[in-house]
């Protein structure tokens, strides 16, 4: 369900034909290609207020046991927001220690990096999930939830890497070789010239590495962590309305991650025009 | 002649099997403006490179004063700081503003204060005569006006010796004299400084030595009356009826 593809940067699913295409070098994108912003948008209206107007419309019409189970499932919300943005966090730290490793001129340096990407990436999330939770769990006393942080900012690592990678190498060589001729060493110019141009080649893709993970923070339901899907799992168990309960889960996940990929798209829309506009 | 700041002794360098200069000697002096011709690949931007290490010699000895560049202990980057380069392509940070351009290197490498890396970067900007672009962002500008931040941004470093690689082959012809107007004025100021180029017009005004390469070597130089009107070589006349 939710196994990744190796290669960076993902879509995040079907969202991705309304959020557009990440900008930068990952994909040679050509606007007049893709569909206009209306057909996209439109699209995106439908699925994203469609969603919000069942969710309305199922507990008015139908009280039991839709209120029941709005009452009992979004308080998974807070383990789901929890996951997500701690590992996100970390995963944006590694991502960006592994990216530079990869470019790195050091030979173990680079190798390090690189190992831990294709190791990483060459390992389906759950098992890495299952590994760091009952394999190494016990030895290093993790909980659940840490268990979970941990895996998905290892994984997400991983990925992001190759995005940092990547838009590192996005920046052309004549923009490196102008700092140093000034006299700058190669990490102030790292710092100063060229991550500052990166960040708005990455944006865009690692918003999508956001939403994706915003999605497979359910695969630690798992791991007894009280997320959304493991409330509507419980809920479910406990009075069978399978139907019901999952309804309600898929339509919350629909919701935000529909709402984070048109934030992703809007960014991508300002850092577009954004540097036309100083006037 | 005034004793030499730059001297190159026995240069060699080869990418892979292609050997992009095959020995060349050059002694330059404090003050002297040479420009450097030759056709595509004749080794004159890796020889320029070389000499701020942004290319790494195979083998020979570059001296800029009393430092190695080629030796593995050298302080490059104080090197680098006493060397400007100009680039064919600008090079302009896009993320900076026109005097953030200017004023960085200063600020980050020299640690001198933001109030007196400003002030001169609205110095040099008159110079070069831009100073109502001082809050632009470099795509906001012609070719010739980025070109000519790329100077100024240079000079902020206070180097006592000029590179420039190709400045105004990137340019469209109207923008050619404002980007040679500032270079001839940094040449009457006795700025060192040594220029791949094949802007005649300025050799003339302002060369005191023009070089020609061809594969890798020097093949004649001399005064640009020299060269240019009666070269001895056979390649150095083949060469210049492409390009006059």
């Amino acid at each position: 369900m939710n196994e990744k593809t190796p290669a960076p940067p993902k879509v995040a699913g079907s969202l991705s034909a309304s959020s557009g295409t990440p900008r930068g070098s990952f994909q040679v994108t050509d606007s007049s290609l893709i569909p206009g912003d209306s057909a996209t948008i439109s699209a995106w209206n439908i699925a994203f207020f469609g969603a919000i107007a069942l969710l309305i419309a199922l507990p008015v019409f139908r009280p039991t046991p839709f209120r029941e189970i709005l009452a009992f499932v979004p308080d998974g919300l807070t383990a789901t927001f929890t996951v997500t943005i701690c590992s996100i966090v970390l995963a944006l730290i590694f991502g960006l220690l592994a990216g530079l490793g990869r470019i790195a001129r050091t030979t173990i340096v680079n190798r390090i990096a690189t190992v831990y990407v294709e190791v990483v990436r060459g390992i389906p999330l759950l098992v890495q999930l299952f590994y760091i939770y009952y394999a190494l769990g016990p030895l290093l006393h993790l909980n659940g939830l840490m268990s979970a942080i941990t895996a998905l900012s290892v994984c997400y690592g991983a990925y992001l890497a190759e995005i940092f990678r990547a838009g590192i190498q996005s920046i052309p060589k004549g923009q490196m070789e102008a700092a140093l001729a000034l006299g700058m060493s190669r990490s102030q110019a790292l710092w100063r010239v060229i991550l500052p141009q990166t960040v708005k080649v990455i944006l865009p893709p690692i918003g999508n590495e956001f939403i994706a993970l915003l999605k497979d923070s359910s695969l630690v339901s798992i791991l007894a962590v009280s997320d959304l899907l493991r409330r509507g799992r419980e809920y479910a168990s406990t009075t069978f309305n399978y139907l019901e309960a999952y309804t309600v889960v898929a339509l919350i996940y629909l919701i935000m991650t529909l709402f984070f990929s048109r934030l992703v798209g809007i960014m991508e829309e300002r850092l577009r025009t954004h540097g036309r506009k100083h006037h | 002649m005034a004793e030499s700041i730059i001297r190159i002794k026995q240069a060699k360098k080869s990418f892979g099997r292609v050997q992009a200069l095959r020995g060349v000697d050059l002694e330059v002096a404090r003050g002297e403006v040479i420009l450097i011709v030759g056709p595509s690949g004749s080794g004159k931007s890796t020889l320029l490179r070389s000499v701020n290490r942004l290319e790494s010699l195979t083998s020979g000895e570059i001296w800029v004063e009393d430092d190695c560049v080629t030796s593995p202990h050298a302080d490059i980057r104080k090197i680098r700081e006493e060397v400007g380069m100009v680039f064919q392509s600008f090079n302009l940070f896009p993320h900076l503003s026109v005097t953030e351009n200017i004023a960085l290197s200063p600020t980050i490498v020299r640690k001198e204060s933001a109030a007196v890396t400003y002030e001169r970067a609205k110095v040099l900007l008159d110079r070069v005569g831009l100073a109502d672009k001082a809050h632009a962002y470099p795509e906001q500008l012609s070719g010739g006006q980025q070109q000519r931040v790329a100077i100024a941004r240079a000079l902020a470093m206070q180097p006592k010796i000029m590179l420039f690689d190709e400045p105004t082959s990137a340019l469209d012809p109207e923008m050619i004299k404002e980007v040679l107007d500032v270079m001839l004025d940094l040449a009457k100021e006795g700025m060192t400084m040594l220029v791949v180029s094949h802007e005649m017009g300025f050799a003339r005004a302002a060369a005191d030595r023009v070089i020609f390469m061809d594969d890798g070597m020097v093949v004649e130089q001399g005064s640009p009356e020299q060269v240019f009107s009666s070269p001895k070589e056979d390649r150095t006349r083949r060469f210049l009826e492409h390009i006059l």
